[in-house]
């Protein structure tokens, strides 16, 4: 008997999803509870297209592989004293929001491919999703293993996972992901795998990991890039879950539309963070926010959703303001840090003359015209001893929770405020995109965990902020928080390099 | 056309690689950037084993490729001779 | 140019993360320590599930299992995913060789005809039981709480979706890569009479809410006897037969179930020491799953094993098990 050979994709079949069958005794609803009540339509699992076909074997082979090189690099990292060799000790402020904002939501992506992976029908994307989850627990373990070099040597990095939980910025990334988590499994595809994933995280990734090598870091470079050769096969689930949801019913599009939109808005915001540090955070600079954002969004983007036309998929609502906002967004994040210096977890500063040359080079419509002199009168005002730092507390976008610092885009003088009502109360929005998401759902926005709405209700443990910072957030204040001028981490830098205090 | 990429880290396999990659696809770019390179190239890019193999001088699971691709862009098609990268307009 | 850099100016400013501190006291961390503790979001969820408005993301009450702190459920192995990895690398590596040797000798052609049909009709059809193991760790890794053992579960799920996968490879070995055999074995996953009532056991665990108990009917309770029966007992009896050669191919299943069993006897012991409240649960979930599987294994043990007694060998090391444990007195 010569039997026909399976082909590589046949043997991934019956390796995976072949495990499952049709229940006769239980009822398969009660298994998979939670496929039907976004009103998405799957009326074949087999038409699933396995993005990649890994088997367990090999998984565990070529991840063994990496984590072997990763883990040798850490231990030579920290043998050496490998924190010596970045750049400046401003650098590290990057990271530190890495591990504070970011980190933690490696680990909720772990929890919430855990979840789909329990709860899809088709046993192949379940096993898709699983290998995600497992990866994503991997990002969140090796970052914190990188990190926890820079933790016995600079402030800020102590208490990552408390401070995540609190922290009023922070609170930007981790509703992020509360509300992707929160949503059905669907639309948590589609918000992760696809509109993040997919859409987005390249530009987390890429261009700061190579900044990160750029700036001498080689622990943070080697995880990011290793975290980014899994990055490639959730970046394939993402365009095939997309792919399998528009061909399985026509209903299904304007349903993925709508999350499209939403998710790419919630992104770019998030972004926003990443902008800055990209811009202002890392001191030797690979490209700028607006250069990242045309390469990996306007062109890779566009070239994907060119693909996603014939689906009657369309661009990102709002798509036409975040060409706008490219030129804007990272200055006045940065500002509003920098403002806010006091009550952040990382150190904050006014760019250097050179730095700001480089950004008046990259941005040559808007920097001189409206960021540099600001800059100018922060420094003057820092030259005579009055480093400025806001009173009181910023007002938060109930949808995107960042203070209420951007302007309006065709009028970048004029600070941008949107508002809804909602069954007697109004909400307060920084844009036309978080408004239109508060409207779409306003049951599931009310609920934000507003961190300054709380501190001002009382539920964080005092009615001062420097109450809050010690005791609620439990930071170290003037170790954690302020300008990197004067703080302990510059000092110690400048000992360790033998420079006196400059 | 819209343009497919790839990067890969910037380490000894990768080499072998983006040379057997270049000599498969004679119009693709390659664009060096500080840990990585980037192939890019019109409409669709393909990494053969087969010519991987001949550039590193042994054998070479098609797979092996994910321990140094960083990210990629466009539709994937893999199995056990090629991985290509298209998209469709 | 050279920088004297004096090493007293290089002491670390402190020894580890502040929440590893707090329970461990100012000492270097392991690295299992950093990678696990307090790693889950706690408190301030910004939005109610629409899956589940009743619970919070993260939520304690997904289980009637009570512990004053869920990070007492420490991997004896202490793995994180680095050497969660590298030691199935490890034995990954064995079996593939195993594997090989199997596929390069052609054993597959020197079984007896009896021993490849109880190697379908009995062996193969585990994956899908493994395949249930996996989706029922995934609901204790999604559904759990506090990463000490949630990642444990993960890692489990993972494991077994590679033995249902060995599994698979064995009856790819038997014909020549053409899947009909696993095609047949699902045929008596499906059809047989004898397998039904241990089918239906399956379906109805990916049921039950509680992920605890989902935990200990599937890791303690299912998977205790499924190992006596199918890898020791049958195993017996196909080296009997003249299948010595298969034991090279259930290798991996041995090794991975030692290294899980001293994972998950170190979790329950925890538990059930925790509160007489825990443990009295635990022996009552036991109590009834012990039940309902030693009846749904009765008609595949009569019909694959010779010796009357199968289930109550099986039976006794799950009392054994439970006796160590501390569930039951």
């Amino acid at each position: 008997m010569v039997a026909k050979k399976l082909n590589l994709k046949e043997k991934y079949r019956a390796l995976t999803r072949d495990l499952d069958w049709d229940y006769d005794y239980a009822d398969r609803k009660k298994a998979f509870p939670y496929e039907e009540f976004e009103g998405i339509k799957i009326t074949d699992w087999s038409k699933w297209e396995d993005p990649f076909r890994l088997t367990m074997d090999s998984y565990w082979k070529y991840q063994a592989e990496k984590e072997k090189k990763l883990y040798a690099i850490f231990d030579a990292f920290s043998q050496n004293n490998g924190h010596l060799n970045v750049t400046d000790a401003r650098y590290v402020n990057a990271i530190k929001l890495f591990l504070t904002g970011v980190s933690p939501l490696e680990y909720q992506a772990f929890q919430g491919y855990a979840h789909v992976g329990r709860q899809f029908g088709g046993a192949g994307a379940r096993v898709a999703c699983q290998m995600q989850s497992i990866d994503e627990l991997r990002h969140v373990q090796t970052q914190i293993h990188a990190m926890s070099h820079y933790n016995k040597f600079f402030d800020g990095f102590q208490d990552w996972t408390h401070m995540h939980d609190r922290v009023w910025y922070l609170s930007v990334p981790k509703s992020f992901f509360d509300d992707a988590r929160s949503a059905g499994p669907f639309e948590f595809l589609v918000a992760i795998s696809f509109s993040f994933e997919y859409v987005l995280t390249n530009l987390l990734f890429v261009p700061f990991m190579s900044g990160a090598a750029h700036n001498g870091d080689m622990a943070t470079c080697t995880f990011g890039f290793s975290a980014q050769s899994d990055e490639a096969r959730h970046m394939t689930l993402g365009l095939e879950i997309i792919k399998f949801l528009l061909e399985q019913h026509e209903d299904n599009v304007p349903i993925v539309q709508k999350w499209i939109d939403k998710w790419f808005w919630r992104g770019t915001r998030l972004l926003a963070l990443v902008g800055m540090m990209m811009d202002y955070m890392l001191p030797n600079k690979v490209m700028s926010w607006k250069e990242a954002w045309e390469v990996y969004f306007e062109d890779a983007g566009g070239a994907l959703f060119k693909d996603l036309a014939r689906y009657g998929i369309r661009m990102p609502k709002f798509v036409e303001t975040t060409a706008k906002e490219k030129e804007h967004i990272s200055h006045q994040a940065w500002w509003i840090f920098y403002t806010h210096g006091h009550a952040a977890g990382f150190h904050t500063w006014i760019p250097s003359a050179e730095e700001m040359d480089w950004l008046s080079e990259k941005y040559p419509d808007t920097f001189d015209k409206y960021y540099r002199p600001r800059w100018e009168l922060a420094k003057e005002m820092e030259d005579r001893g009055e480093r400025f730092y806001t009173n009181g507390l910023p007002q938060l976008c109930t949808t995107c929770q960042i203070p209420m610092g951007f302007t309006e885009m065709d009028n970048p003088t004029q600070i941008s405020y949107r508002s809804s009502d909602f069954e007697g109360e109004k909400y307060h929005f920084c844009s036309d995109g978080c408004k239109h998401i508060f409207d779409e759902e306003p049951e599931k926005y009310v609920q934000s965990w507003l961190p300054v709405h709380q501190i001002y209700q009382g539920n964080c443990g005092g009615a001062d902020v420097e109450t809050v910072l010690r005791e609620y957030y439990k930071m170290n204040l003037g170790e954690d928080n302020m300008d990197f001028k004067g703080s302990p981490d510059e000092k110690r830098w400048n000992e360790w390099k033998g420079k006196g205090v400059a | 056309m819209s343009k497919v990429y790839l990067a890969l880290q910037d380490n000894d396999d990768s080499r072998y690689i983006v040379e057997a990659i270049v000599d498969d696809n004679p119009t693709a770019t390659v664009i060096n950037q500080p840990a990585m390179i980037r192939i890019e190239n019109d409409g669709q890019l393909v990494v053969r084993r087969a010519s991987v193999e001949e550039k590193i001088g042994r054998d070479w699971d098609m797979q092996e490729l994910h321990l140094s691709l960083i990210t990629l862009g466009g539709n994937v098609d893999e199995d056990e001779d090629q991985l290509s990268l298209n998209w469709n307009t | 140019m050279t920088i004297e850099i004096k090493t007293a100016t290089l002491q670390p400013i402190r020894n580890t993360f502040a929440n590893i501190e707090r329970r461990f006291g100012d000492k270097l961390a392991s690295r299992y320590q950093e990678a696990t503790y307090d790693l889950q979001g706690e408190v301030n969820f910004h939005y109610r599930p629409l899956w589940q408005p009743q619970h919070e993301l993260n939520d304690k009450s997904r289980t009637q299992i009570k512990m004053a702190d869920w990070y007492d459920l420490k991997d004896p192995r202490q793995f994180y995913y680095g050497t969660y990895v590298q030691q199935r690398a490890k034995h990954q590596e064995a079996t593939e060789t195993n594997y090989s040797f199997f596929d390069k000798r052609g054993l597959a052609e020197h079984l007896p005809e009896e021993v490849k049909s109880h190697l379908i009709t009995y062996l193969i059809p585990l994956r899908h039981v493994e395949h249930t193991a996996n989706l029922n760790n995934m609901y204790g890794c999604a559904f759990g709480y506090g990463t000490a053992i949630t990642q444990a579960l993960l890692y489990n799920a993972m494991d077994r979706l590679g033995n249902a996968q060995y599994l698979s490879r064995i009856g790819l070995l038997l014909d020549g890569n053409s899947s009909e055999s696993l095609a047949t074995a699902k045929q008596e996953w499906i059809k047989n009479p004898a397998w039904q009532d241990m089918r239906a056991l399956c379906e109805e665990m990916t049921t039950v809410e509680d992920w605890f108990e989902v935990f200990i009917a599937q890791d303690l309770v299912v998977d205790t006897l499924i190992f006596n029966i199918f890898y020791e007992q049958l195993d017996e009896k196909l080296a009997a037969m003249g299948g010595r050669d298969v034991a090279l191919l259930t290798e991996f299943m041995h090794v991975w179930s030692k290294d899980s069993s001293r994972w998950l006897d170190s979790v329950l012991k925890t538990v059930a020491s925790e509160s007489e409240d825990n443990r009295a649960l635990l022996e009552s979930w036991v109590k009834q799953w012990r039940q309902k599987t030693l009846e749904a294994l009765k008609p595949i043990a009569a019909a694959m094993l010779d010796n009357s007694d199968a289930l109550d060998v099986a039976d006794a090391q799950l009392e054994t098990r439970l006796n160590k444990i501390g569930i039951t007195r």
